[in-house]
């Protein structure tokens, strides 16, 4: 409704999420802790968006609630006309597993299974194993370069491979957006170099991508910068190329 | 669906074969407790088995009457040199006379006696009995023929199987005269080896039939007579005690199955009437067979009890591990719940990894313990190669008998505990907080 008022505002379906006066507050202890204080955010489909801030900023509670992790102590997290603030863990299992792709610091592939297997573990939990699951897995690992390594164990990968593979399970079940927390934390300035090429390429194939990260340099390479601070947006600036 | 579920074993067995020493050893717990059941299962159906088709052979219709030693009463009885006890030739009279739904009744005498053939000598059982004992107790002629109507009062004798191998290792014996006491018999005929059957009458020991001699009744009252005297050792020199005893057996077979037990007590009050000592039993081998039924369902009883205990001891530890392993595994369960797993996708995935592992442990009991017959009689052989007196008969003669309910409940306890004991690692796991999980080290 509101939406229809605002002719010139962008129509729903180019939204990928919409965040309104999110608010999360812990309880630890007998203390009281604002960890988010009113974060307002709209991200669009194709956008490529770096949430940074120092530690204390909120930052990982942000995470937390946009990767449906966690639900937020009042204000709305919109997903596709979802409500997130309002929803049962069931469904936030579903929604997470249907429309986030988790790209994680340290990778976090299943040590027992193989590559393909790994890429493969998001479209288990949505009941989606059809005839087509192991061509688009496999698919998915060429996508990121590793066609020729689909057998391979995770200890038999270097990091960069490793978050590679966990770049390819992100984007198993086509979802609406990556959410990548520190997806270079864990890497070497070349291999960091490899993984943004590849999320810019993603991005430039028009994956909307969210990158929590506290490198400069890392989130020059975004199209548009969100620093926190205190638990409220500090800025919102989009980076000129 | 299924192709889902096939996934999810897949799953738990590549997690299973991660900690491969681990997952055996806590498998280990169940497979023992799987196969002892079987085991010990089959070893008690074997026993009752055998105990009951030794019953059977003395005939479901049949009410025995057997002589019994009586406890010593007074002194001077306990002193005197002849004790004179049991049934009385009289007695197989009355049952004949007054009992009337009897088909027949067959009277038996038995002694120890020592038979000879030149140098050759065999100590047997020398039984005096008519001619339906050959029938009553199913031995079968291997040569010559059994006692007949016409052979009462000769001097005619019949061998059993080991007996005539004693006497006459390498000839045929029938024909062929040999000493009893002081008296030639002629042997006509040798019956075939007969296995034991079950003990009645007080005896421990079962009725071994294969060191026999027969003779007609009437032959051994006129030519042996009720007095045995035996042997005793004593301090100062050899002793003799006398017995005098005139039947050691009536066999009295019932016209109708339903009349045993009935006619059982009217014998039981019959011979009461006459007989001031406990000398005799009165054994109905049917109500043996429900004694031993009874037995073999407390011996069940009881085996499961056991069975279960060990299978509840195996199912801790089984616990034990998958708490240990859902700890180790906290991040991944954080990842796979930030994959968008549910909580119940989680449990699934433990509960079944928990069965995976009894089941697998299971299995293999069961595999180990329907080998029970194998290995039982490799078992044996050894330890009859090495000390061949070592076993009781009872052993030797003990063949397992699987039973398959052993095999159904065993296998369906294991997965059982499979699935009590995985339900609360799999919840502790399935409402671990995603976030704190992803963060653990």
């Amino acid at each position: 409704m509101i939406r229809a008022q605002q002719s010139d505002q962008p129509k729903a379906e180019q939204f990928a999420f919409r965040v309104q006066d999110l608010r999360r507050t812990y309880f630890m202890k007998g203390e009281t802790v604002h960890a988010l204080r009113g974060v307002t955010f709209d991200v669009l489909v194709g956008e490529y968006i770096a949430i940074m801030g120092p530690s204390g900023s909120g930052k990982s509670t942000l995470l937390n609630v946009l990767g449906c992790l966690d639900r937020p102590t009042s204000g709305s997290y919109l997903l596709a006309g979802d409500d997130v603030a309002k929803i049962n863990d069931y469904q936030l299992s579903r929604i997470r597993g249907r429309r986030i792709g988790f790209v994680f610091q340290s990778y976090n592939l299943l040590q027992q299974l193989n590559v393909l297997e790994n890429i493969k573990v998001p479209l288990q939990y949505q009941g989606l194993i059809g005839k087509d699951a192991n061509a688009k897995c496999r698919e998915l690992a060429e996508l990121v370069g590793l066609g020729s390594r689909i057998y391979h164990r995770p200890t038999e990968l270097s990091g960069g491979q490793q978050q590679r593979v966990a770049i390819a399970r992100s984007l198993v079940n086509d979802p609406y957006f990556i959410l990548a927390d520190e997806a270079t934390g864990n890497l070497d300035s070349k291999t960091t170099d490899e993984v943004l090429e590849l999320f810019e390429s993603l991005n430039a194939s028009g994956k909307t991508i969210v990158m929590i990260t506290h490198e400069d340099e890392v989130a020059a390479r975004a199209k548009r910068v969100i620093r926190l601070r205190d638990g409220v947006i500090e800025s919102d600036e989009r980076n000129e190329k | 669906m299924i192709a889902q579920f096939f996934q999810i074993v897949d799953l738990g067995i590549k997690s299973l074969l991660v900690q491969k020493m681990r997952a055996g050893l806590a498998a280990l717990g169940i497979f023992i407790g799987t196969s002892t059941v079987i085991w010990l299962v089959a070893m008690g159906e074997g026993v009752s088995y055998r105990a009951q088709q030794q019953i059977l052979e003395l005939g479901a219709r049949n009410v025995i009457v057997r002589t019994k030693e009586p406890n010593a009463g007074s002194d001077e009885e306990a002193n005197s040199r002849v004790k004179a006890y049991g049934l009385l030739r009289a007695d197989f009279r009355r049952i004949v006379e007054n009992i009337p739904n009897i088909s027949r009744a067959i009277p038996m005498r038995e002694l120890k006696f020592e038979l000879r053939l030149d140098d050759r000598t065999a100590d047997t059982k020398l039984v005096g009995c008519t001619e339906d004992y050959l029938e009553l107790n199913r031995l079968e002629i291997a040569r010559g023929r059994w006692l007949s109507t016409r052979d009462r009062g000769e001097k005619v004798i019949v061998l059993a199987n080991d007996t005539a191998k004693r006497l006459f290792p390498y000839e045929n014996p029938i024909g062929r005269t040999i000493w009893v006491g002081s008296e030639f018999y002629t042997v006509i005929g040798q019956t075939k080896d007969r296995t034991a059957s079950a003990a009645i009458g007080g005896s421990l020991d079962s009725r071994d039939y294969n060191l026999d001699a027969y003779i007609p009744i009437k032959t051994l009252r006129q030519r042996v007579g009720d007095l045995v005297m035996k042997r005793v050792g004593g301090g100062q020199g050899w002793n003799f005690v006398g017995e005098d005893v005139e039947l050691s057996q009536i066999t009295v077979e019932v016209e109708d199955i339903e009349d045993v037990d009935e006619t059982a007590q009217i014998i039981e009050t019959l011979l009461k009437k006459y007989h001031e000592k406990e000398d005799y039993a009165v054994v109905v081998p049917r109500e043996l067979l429900r004694q031993a039924e009874r037995t073999r369902t407390m011996f069940n009883v009881l085996l499961v009890v056991i069975a279960g205990i060990s299978l509840l001891v195996g199912g801790i530890g089984i616990m034990n591990i998958m708490l240990a392993t859902v700890t180790e595994r906290t991040r991944e369960i954080g990842v796979r719940r930030a994959l968008g797993a549910t909580r119940s996708d989680i449990i699934g995935q433990f509960l079944i990894e928990t069965v995976v592992l009894t089941a697998s442990g299971g299995l293999a009991g069961v595999l180990f313990g329907l080998s029970v017959g194998p290995i039982f009689r490799f078992a044996k052989k050894m330890v009859t190669t090495f000390s061949p007196d070592s076993l009781p008969p009872i052993v030797h003669e003990l063949e397992p008998r699987i039973a398959l309910w052993s095999v159904l409940l065993s296998l369906g306890i294991s997965l059982g505990v499979g699935v009590l004991f995985g339900v609360y690692p799999a919840r502790k796991a399935a409402y671990l907080d995603p976030i704190e999980a992803l963060r653990h080290e």
